[in-house]
């Protein structure tokens, strides 16, 4: 079964427990919340710019590469006669110095007449007088002047894309083409890889691959124009939002010119993997191709991941440290405070066994004088019925009636010291601390019994008042006893030297048993009233008093669960007031006054 | 011997009544009172050889009229009663002038012995200062 002090000690050591946690972990838990935050968004800004800044100048190489093969085609144009670039020896020528001075970029040149039909061409491939009507490349380029393909297989069967211009001579179109090496053009993109899973790919309107992603992405990038183009629908793309300032707000590119704008950016879930990336594009040629850098958000942001692993760790390990601490100083604090009160509970054991011994004491020294009046009261009879008897012996007459008288006193002396003998025997009979139904009244006129002797030769005048039918007070007789002997004790020793009245009063209010001693002696001054519960003070000289007997009527009222108080007025006197919780007992009002012994009386 | 005459205080009524009636038939001039401030009175109206105190009264307690009975009458010998509680207040009492203590119950015969020794002193006592008053008498004669 739990005690009430196992509960107040496991609480105890809860509360220990909790204090020491929260305070040892509140600041480090709000010092890394703060911190991590802070350098979570720095980090993240950091490493957002600095791919956007590289997304930006790939995009810018891009841009440059295919303005700089066009350039060049138009140049070629525009200085060459129409008639040289009409014949293929001279396109070989052309090409040749080209390739010596782009390093193969240009794969093979062509001219194309208004039908489609390749008139000279130059390159690896016999590709003369190949029919290009209805290649979607020649519908554009024949409609406007400058003019880069998508990427296509073409008839080759390998990726490849064109850069064409449009002639105009005499009338009709030529279209000048040539194709741009694939791989040179790939490397472009390709170059840019950061991390495991960074790379780059350019598609175009359609959402085709323009260049080779290094790896499948695993994004489908139909989608990734979708949001770019503000079409995809919110509710799927959740996470897909948030462009970057530079961004300007605008979720559709299309509508943005490609000036050098920064590149932008958002977080995409793909939804069947869960793979979180992040996304950055930016417009192309003039805004028909797109370039995306993906990057999965654990891989861009791997060095925070990790740093906020590690501090995640350190935290866990000071919880851990923190709490098995918490956990052992609490302990140890409650095993000490147990100890301590398991101390204080035998020394205050100890001190109500003194103090008893010493009230013991002071009563003895009454009774043994209160027995030694009738015991010489017996001797004396005795004597004198020996004097009779000696006188008899000399031949006088036996004066019965007076032994007779002399015997009887012996009787009723007898009797007396028996008395007294029950009532410290009562006394002494009562010293187990069990706690029983006690009458008050009763222990009251058991009690005053006692000290009557005393009460005389100090010259008070006890006087009780009794409250009929009193409810009944759970507590140990013998303690209360030795309450009452206490309180009574230094009543009359207050009144030693002048003399007085004691009144003890028993009554019944608001569900509590109230004693009431009053006495008319020197009173307390002010000063010590607050000390005089206190164990070992004492105001009586050395050897005289303990010091012990009110802190133990304080400590026995409190065990109770009832409440002591004292009011004083020097010269006039001092009341101690007892309150105890009744029991369930009938209360009747009727008030009973007895003049135990009056000093007329003595 | 002349009979000594004996002043009993004690507020025990029939320990002083007995003890007054035994002390008459050994040939005391026993008187009782029952109280300090009675014997005060008694004192002074009444020669008395020797008191025989009890220690513990109500009221006025032995010490408090041993002493006033050494201050008005300074020649009176005084036995004190004492409980077994009370021994070290009878020792007090010597101090104070008493002529000796008995602890009660006493036996009456030792009460009688001291009362005699008492009552001894008290007269040798008394004769040294008739001496005295009679020396005195002849030098004031004698310078006469």
């Amino acid at each position: 079964m739990i005690t009430a002090d196992e509960r107040y000690y496991a609480s105890l050591r809860r509360n220990i427990m909790a204090i020491i946690i929260t305070v040892a972990l509140m600041p480090l838990l709000a010092m890394m919340a703060i911190a991590g935050y802070q350098f979570h968004t720095a980090y993240r800004h950091k490493v957002v710019d600095h791919l956007a800044a590289l997304v930006d100048r790939h995009t810018m190489h891009v841009d440059t590469f295919l303005s700089e093969k066009l350039a060049d085609i138009s140049t070629l144009a525009v200085i060459k006669p129409l008639e040289k670039l009409r014949d293929s020896a001279e396109l070989e020528k052309i090409l040749t110095m080209f390739q010596e001075k782009h390093r193969g970029v240009f794969v093979d040149l062509g001219l194309v007449d208004e039908q489609g039909f390749q008139v000279a061409y130059a390159g690896p491939f016999r590709l003369t007088r190949a029919q290009y009507g209805d290649a979607s490349w020649f519908q554009e380029s024949i409609r406007q002047p400058f003019t880069v393909s998508d990427v296509f297989l073409g008839l080759r069967g390998l990726p490849h894309f064109i850069v064409a211009v449009r002639i105009e001579s005499g009338g009709h179109f030529w279209v000048l083409r040539s194709t741009i090496d694939f791989v040179a053009f790939n490397r472009l993109v390709e170059d840019l890889r950061i991390g495991k899973t960074g790379q780059a790919f350019i598609v175009n309107a359609e959402g085709q691959f323009q260049t080779q992603p290094h790896a499948r992405p695993g994004v489908d990038p139909q989608e990734l124009l979708r949001i770019v183009r503000g079409e995809a629908p919110k509710e799927i793309y959740s996470t897909a939002v948030e462009g970057l300032e530079i961004m300007g707000g605008s979720g559709n590119v299309y509508k943005t010119p490609t000036g050098l704008h920064g590149a932008s950016w958002f977080e995409y879930t793909v939804p069947e993997t869960q793979r979180r990336f992040l996304v950055f594009y930016q417009n192309l040629k003039g805004g028909r191709w797109v370039l995306f850098y993906l990057q999965e958000l654990e891989d861009a942001f791997h060095d925070l991941y990790k740093a906020r692993m590690l501090t995640l760790v350190v935290l866990a390990f000071s919880t851990l440290g923190v709490t098995l601490t918490a956990w052992a100083l609490s302990r140890r604090v409650v095993l000490r405070i147990i100890q301590v009160d398991r101390e204080k509970e035998m020394m205050n054991e100890q001190v109500v066994e003194a103090g008893k011994l010493a009230s013991i004491g002071e009563l003895a020294a009454g009774i043994a004088h209160e027995i030694n009046n009738p015991v010489a009261i017996m001797v004396e009879e005795a004597g004198w019925i020996q004097d009779l008897l000696e006188d008899c012996e000399r031949g006088e007459r036996l004066d019965v009636e007076e032994v007779r008288r002399s015997l009887q006193q012996i009787r009723t002396q007898g009797a007396r010291c028996k008395e007294i003998t029950h009532k410290l025997l009562s006394f002494a009979r009562r010293t187990d601390p069990t706690v029983q139904q006690v009458q008050l009244n009763k222990l009251v006129q058991e009690v005053v019994a006692l000290v009557e002797q005393r009460a005389r030769y100090a010259g008070v005048t006890i006087r009780t008042h009794l409250t009929e039918g009193l409810p009944w007070v759970a507590m140990s007789p013998s303690e209360m006893q030795q309450v009452l002997l206490n309180l009574i004790n230094n009543a009359l020793d207050a009144m030693e030297k002048s003399g007085g009245t004691l009144d003890i009063t028993t009554r019944y209010e608001d569900g509590r048993v109230i004693v009431d001693v009053a006495d008319t002696g020197e009173g307390i001054p002010q000063a010590i009233l607050q000390r005089i519960f206190d164990p070992f003070f004492t105001t009586k000289p050395v050897g005289k008093g303990t010091g012990l007997g009110l802190s133990i009527c304080y400590g026995i009222i409190r065990k109770l669960g009832g409440d002591i108080s004292v009011n004083s007025a020097v010269g006039v006197g001092t009341t101690f007031h007892i309150y105890l919780p009744a029991g369930d007992g009938v209360v009747q009002t009727k008030t009973v006054e007895r003049d135990t012994l009056t000093k007329e009386e003595s | 011997m002349e009979t000594i005459r004996v002043l009993l205080v004690d507020d025990e009524v029939e320990f002083l009544d007995t003890l007054l009636k035994r002390m008459r038939k050994r040939q005391v001039e026993a008187a009782g009172v029952y109280s300090a401030e009675d014997a005060l009175r008694y004192l002074e109206s009444s020669p008395v050889d020797v008191v025989v105190l009890d220690v513990k009264m109500p009221g006025m307690d032995g010490i408090d009229a041993l002493k006033a009975i050494k201050e008005r009458h300074p020649l009176v010998e005084v036995i004190m009663l004492t409980g077994h509680a009370n021994v070290e207040v009878a020792i007090q009492g010597m101090e104070l002038g008493a002529f000796d203590y008995l602890m009660k119950p006493m036996d009456i015969d030792e009460l009688l012995y001291k009362v005699q020794d008492a009552c001894k002193k008290k007269r040798l006592h008394e004769k040294r200062i008739q001496k005295r008053k009679g020396v005195e008498a002849e030098e004031e004669n004698g310078t006469a």
